[in-house]
């Protein structure tokens, strides 16, 4: 069995360690004797939309986000709209979580339309939310980094990746963290997010094969080390938040 | 002498400081705080004053070592740097370097000032002194959740650097895109430095990527040569921005497990006998060459600052050897992704299999976002690795970072004291064999504090 992950501007959309996921994604694959492809896709470059199996999309900086943006709006982001369409799955991590949204608003510009896969909406805040993230999900604890000025409101179409502990998630107000919608997902967990999570690699993996190799059960590894780093990030994270 | 302002912020400052000795806490940044709350206008009352003026030394990487350095280098020439040591680099760290190192009626008793600036207190740094000379050492990232961004930080230094008077010198690393760029906001001259070496580097940027876009037009750079991270040849295809012409240039760089030896080119001529830098690693070969590029711009002549670089010994937690029960510790502060890719780097260039005292934490000094160990190249250290003890406030997230970059289970021991971290590292070197410890900063001070208090090392602020 193999398995192909796209890498969405890795030159311009990975800060904070996000690259970490993709290291996350590829080992618990290997770990399971399936074979692993990485590839980066960028801006300038035509996107092959059959390819992925998974993509993933970092955050980024503005001069980066502001690239994309304009790239998103040509052929790749159709070409990525029809590959998320055609069953693949995707995890995006803060800039990218906000550029598959329908519109991120600055404060005093008009609105820059997103990819709009994701129901969700942001606006950009005035105070930065840098901390310690913990939220509650059905399938564990998310424990992470926030590091982010936008605040994003869910649509009807979205569900909250989890219930915010400690930090601020979402938008501060509503107490939720991330979206999940279909296959996407959206969290504003740095962390690296994957590696303390292993669950949520587990869920994005399932999906991802399930594409080309139809319905998969997982072999469970042994996740003692992930366990304790996440156990330690939301003690230090309670403690100092 | 200065206004009676700032002769009393000193008189403070002072009194703070004999308060603290006597209380018997060194080495904090309570002097200098008080100084600057009652004058603002602290620092630049007293540094201008100095008769040699002021040199300013920042940027992401080398801060310390090359400050220190540089301090040798004035010395040799017979000046007296008023220098900040134990890498107190914020502002306060500033005024209680000038505080410290004058009378109680605000005269500095040096007649230099060597002054290792935070890059992100950098604009206020320039915006409050007239320094004679800035140095630049590079950009990366550092830190974030204390940062944010390196173009916006970037452009923050270059707003700077816009306003400053047109005598001022900036030396700057022309290998360095970003930082080469900040010569272009500049009306005064500038020195840049770089590697020529052609043997020197691969051909692709290594995988941290704040820079490998044109500073200019932000199109993809092409890189002849990586010596360092985003530090290379590069250019710029399609605007034709392109690597400045290097007025202090090394024109070769032979390494050993222990020192190296840069072949010198200056702007006036090809020098002399190969500078020797007696610390390991073409990181600190940057840092010889960044403060030969400072000599020059302080018209100090080049043999002096060579011979003074030869006899250079390192700081706090760069590559310090200390001997502790037979076995030799080498301290090696980490503290971002291109820190510590150097590091590994100039650990792996001589073929160690190194053991390994890994101590993470996430205090505000070291970062409070650990996520920048994945953007850490792990994966070219694992297979080297020997064993492992892990520890600090978030050894369980190093343990498994050095999991998936492939170091197999049995060799990674997380051990939570600082002391039983030392003795079970200890404790896995032969006799005579060595132990290598990677920790961020206040880790490193905690294992250094234990490591005094064993009576190995001297403490701390007294370095």
């Amino acid at each position: 069995m193999d398995l192909r992950i796209a890498h969405l501007y890795p030159d311009l959309m990975s800060i904070y360690g996000d690259r970490g996921n993709v290291l996350a994604l590829a080992q618990r694959a290997r770990w399971r004797d399936i074979a692993v492809e990485v590839r980066a896709f960028t801006a300038g470059e035509s996107f092959d939309a059959d390819w992925p199996d998974l993509w993933f999309f970092g955050g980024g900086q503005d001069q980066g986000q502001d690239i994309v943006g304009a790239d998103l709006a040509g052929p790749n982001g159709d070409a990525l709209k029809a590959s998320l369409a055609n069953g693949a799955a995707a995890l995006t991590v803060c800039g990218g979580y906000q550029l598959l949204g329908h519109e991120y608003r600055p404060e005093n510009a008009p609105a820059i339309p997103g990819l709009g896969v994701l129901d969700v909406r942001t606006r950009a805040g005035a105070v930065r939310f840098v901390g310690n993230l913990v939220a509650e999900t059905s399938d564990g604890m998310l424990v992470g980094f926030e590091n982010h000025s936008g605040r994003t409101y869910l649509g009807p179409n979205a569900k909250p990746l989890g219930t915010v502990i400690v930090g601020n998630g979402n938008n501060s107000e509503d107490k939720t963290e991330g979206a999940v919608q279909g296959k996407i997902v959206g969290t504003y967990s740095h962390g690296s997010c994957l590696p303390k999570n292993p669950w949520l690699a587990d869920r994005l993996l399932g999906w991802a094969l399930e594409r080309r190799h139809g319905p998969q059960q997982l072999v469970p590894l042994d996740d003692r080390e992930e366990k304790a780093a996440s156990e330690q990030a939301v003690e230090v994270a309670r403690a100092r938040p | 002498m200065p206004d009676p302002l700032a002769r009393l912020a000193n008189a403070a400052g002072k009194l703070t400081r004999i308060g603290l000795q006597i209380s018997g806490r060194g080495g904090t940044a309570l002097p200098g705080l008080v100084a600057l709350t009652i004058d603002p206008g602290f620092i630049a009352a007293l540094a201008s004053d100095l008769a040699h003026g002021v040199v300013l030394v920042s940027g992401t990487n080398g801060k310390t070592t090359t400050t220190r350095m540089l301090s040798d280098v004035v010395r040799a020439t017979g000046w007296a740097p008023t220098h900040n040591r134990s890498g107190s680099n914020l502002e306060r760290g500033i005024a209680g370097a000038l505080l410290t190192e004058s009378t109680w009626r605000g005269e500095p008793t040096g007649d230099i000032g060597l002054f290792e600036v935070d890059e992100a207190s950098l604009p206020l740094v320039l915006a409050r002194i007239s320094p004679r000379v800035v140095l630049v050492t590079n950009l990366f990232r550092d830190q974030m959740d204390r940062y944010f961004e390196i173009d916006q930080l970037a452009r923050r230094i270059g707003d700077a650097i816009a306003k400053l008077d047109p005598r001022v010198t900036l030396v700057l690393n022309a290998d360095d895109p970003i930082v080469a760029w900040l010569g272009q906001r500049h009306t005064g001259p500038v020195v840049y430095f770089g590697v020529d070496d052609p043997t020197v580097g691969g051909r692709v940027p290594q995988v941290i990527s704040d820079a490998t876009r044109c500073p200019r037009c932000k199109q993809p750079l092409r890189y002849e040569r990586v010596v360092l991270a985003h530090e290379g040849d590069w250019s710029c295809p399609s605007c034709g921005l392109a690597r400045p012409d290097r007025d202090v240039a090394a024109t070769r760089v032979a390494l050993t497990p222990v020192s190296s030896e840069i072949q010198l080119r200056t702007a006036v001529a090809s020098a002399f006998d190969p500078v020797r830098v007696p610390i390991a690693g073409l990181y600190n070969a940057y840092n010889a060459l960044a403060a030969l590029a400072v000599a020059r711009a302080l018209d100090i002549a080049l043999p002096t600052a060579a011979l003074a670089i030869a006899n250079f010994r390192p700081a706090f937690g760069r590559l310090e050897q200390v001997a502790v029960d037979g076995r030799d510790m080498r301290l090696i502060l980490v503290k971002n992704p291109a820190g510590f890719n150097a590091a590994i780097g100039a650990l792996l260039e001589t073929g160690r299999r190194p053991r390994l005292l890994a101590a993470l934490n996430d205090r505000d000094a070291d970062g409070r976002d650990v996520s920048w160990i994945w953007d850490a190249d792990f994966e070219t250290l694992a297979p080297a690795v020997e064993h492992a003890v892990v520890t600090g406030i978030r050894s369980r997230d190093l343990a498994n970072r050095l999991k998936y970059a492939g170091v197999a289970r049995e060799r990674i021991e997380v051990v939570d004291v600082w002391g039983s971290a030392i003795d079970r590292a200890i404790g896995t070197a032969p006799v005579g064999g060595e132990v290598v410890v990677l920790a961020t900063y206040t880790a490193m001070q905690a294992l250094r504090a234990e490591l005094a208090r064993r009576g190995h090392v001297a403490p701390f602020w007294e370095d």
